[in-house]
């Protein structure tokens, strides 16, 4: 296979009336961890859904590469009450053998929860179950969606650095939509910064820069750039710097 | 002398049956929070029955077909103008009023409106077996079919898309489902009495089990254990029998929470 693994284009939905995405065009590469920031209600997670396919889009197309595997993780799993089922069923679903369902567990530092009821999981542990099932998935593709939620500082620092090291093991692309700013900047290779249409993308530090994502995020101070260790001096042509940026259009 | 001669023993064959079908799909309709849909499919069955007598099609195809046109029409039109529960309510109600009158204005049919609301599991011929059981096995073999991607969906839509599973088409299977087994139960239960039999055996099974296909084994298990008690208790007490049976299953339902409650209580003592 080469390629991209999904290529996004034009991508728009309104659902009654209600403008939620417009003209977004996005590729995840092979390999690459592409991470979407933006505000609440910005669509990170209705293009998350468009993405991989729950949702139909009202415009645009979505090219997904030949027999691409998915492993995802979603924003909210609300198992009903009523369902009983355990950590071991609930990583079965993929389809995966015993091994491999325990060595995922395992990978993702969840050993020995095989045997608890799903609803019984602390918020953290859920989270790492719901990725050992994206695992088993033998995916190309990992997205997830506010994946560390539910996890304390330290637990989230080490959540996404076990995204990068299961990158390089594995070789898959990451699509994530985080709002863990700080840490998910440091991890990503590509960030692109939405607000119902693409406001800039690029490498973390040129993002972060950026009028739009600062203006997005109210931090205006330099001190809180200074972290960067960066200036913006740039320049915005013909992209030299490899980003580029799509300005708000007055009408969004 | 044939051992089907025997009106009792069809009886509970015929209770057997539904069991055998209404255990795995109750336990979706609990999961799914589908019990007020259930009730809008089964009262459509009435209107099924109209159908059936004005235009000579066996009762169990028009039936099918009204509960399946039903269950469609609901899945459709919710969300769209009201909440789900009035349209649920709206369209529940409405077809079990409408099916009443439209009934009773076929002219030249007399038939029994008791039977068709609550049962008639005594007057189950060697036909009515084998339209149950050939129902209930095609019930239960579609549910098996679709086993993994059903609790794929039934967990979370946009985790089964991701897997490649549309719950669009798990929902239409779990609706044909249940149409054909409100076409089955219909005999036995009645059409005020289906979803109780769905739902209660299900509840009961939930106390125990730990994993969602031990569920379904202990909820096919609880509605035989209520078809047979409630037969029993029927022939015994002189007691209408499809309410005897959903009797039984409401006392299992008691017995297993409390049962439940008291070993956890037990279990903490420890």
């Amino acid at each position: 296979m080469s390629g991209p693994l999904l290529e996004a284009k034009g991508l728009g939905l309104a659902i009654g009336g209600h403008r939620i995405l417009s003209g977004v065009n996005l590729r995840v590469e092979r390999g690459e961890i592409l991470t979407i920031v933006g505000p609440n209600g910005s669509g990170k997670t209705t293009l998350l859904k468009l993405l991989i396919g729950a949702v139909r889009p009202g415009e645009g197309e979505i090219r997904r590469a030949r027999g691409l595997r998915i492993g995802y993780v979603p924003q909210r799993l609300a198992i009903d009450h009523t369902l009983p089922i355990t950590v071991e069923r609930f990583l079965g679903l993929t389809g995966a053998e015993a091994g491999a369902r325990r060595a995922a567990l395992v990978r993702v530092g969840s050993k020995g929860l095989q045997d608890r009821q799903m609803i019984d999981l602390s918020g953290g542990q859920f989270q790492r179950v719901l990725l050992a099932q994206a695992l088993l998935r033998k995916p190309d593709l990992l997205v997830l969606d506010e994946a560390a939620q539910g996890l304390d500082q330290p637990g989230i620092a080490q959540f996404y650095r076990l995204i990068e090291e299961i990158r390089s093991e594995i070789g898959c692309g990451v699509l994530m939509v985080s709002h863990d700013l700080h840490v998910v900047m440091s991890a990503s290779d590509r960030v692109i910064c939405l607000n119902g249409h693409i406001c800039c993308e690029g490498t973390p530090l040129v993002v972060s820069t950026t009028p739009e994502y600062r203006a997005l995020f109210g931090l205006g101070s330099e001190g809180a750039l200074a972290l960067y260790q960066h200036k913006h001096d740039h320049s915005h042509g013909d992209g030299a710097t490899g980003h580029h940026h799509l300005h708000a259009d007055p009408g969004a | 002398m044939n051992l089907l001669d025997d009106f009792f023993l069809r009886a509970v064959l015929g209770g057997l049956g539904v069991a055998a079908a209404s255990g795995p799909l109750g336990c979706f309709v609990v999961w799914r929070r589908m019990a007020y849909f259930g009730d809008a499919t089964a009262h459509a069955a009435l209107l099924g029955v109209t159908l059936a007598l004005a235009s000579n099609l066996p009762i169990v195809a028009g039936v099918s077909i009204a509960a399946l046109a039903m269950a469609l029409t609901v899945s459709i039109a919710t969300g769209r103008t009201y909440a789900m529960d009035t349209m649920l309510g709206v369209a529940s109600h409405g077809a079990l009023a409408l099916g009443m009158v439209a009934v009773s204005l076929l002219p030249n049919v007399r038939i029994d409106m008791m039977g068709f609301l609550f049962g008639d599991i005594l007057a189950i011929t060697r036909a009515d077996l084998g339209v149950i059981w050939g129902g209930a096995a095609i019930v239960a073999a579609l549910l098996a079919w679709r086993w993994r991607n059903l609790l794929l969906a039934t967990l979370n839509e946009d985790l089964a898309a991701s897997a490649g599973v549309d719950a669009g088409r798990e929902r239409l299977v779990l609706t044909l489902a249940l149409a054909l087994l409100v076409a089955v139960a219909l005999k036995v239960v009645g059409v005020l009495l289906i979803t109780a039999m769905l739902i209660i055996p299900a509840a009961a099974a939930r106390v125990h089990a730990r994993t969602p296909e031990a569920m379904v084994v202990q909820a096919v298990g609880m509605g035989a254990v209520s078809v047979v008690l409630g037969l029993q208790g029927s022939l015994r007490f002189d007691t209408p029998a499809g309410p005897s049976i959903v009797t039984a299953a409401m006392i299992l339902l008691l017995s297993v929470n409390l049962a439940g409650a008291l070993l956890r209580r037990a279990g903490r003592r420890a």
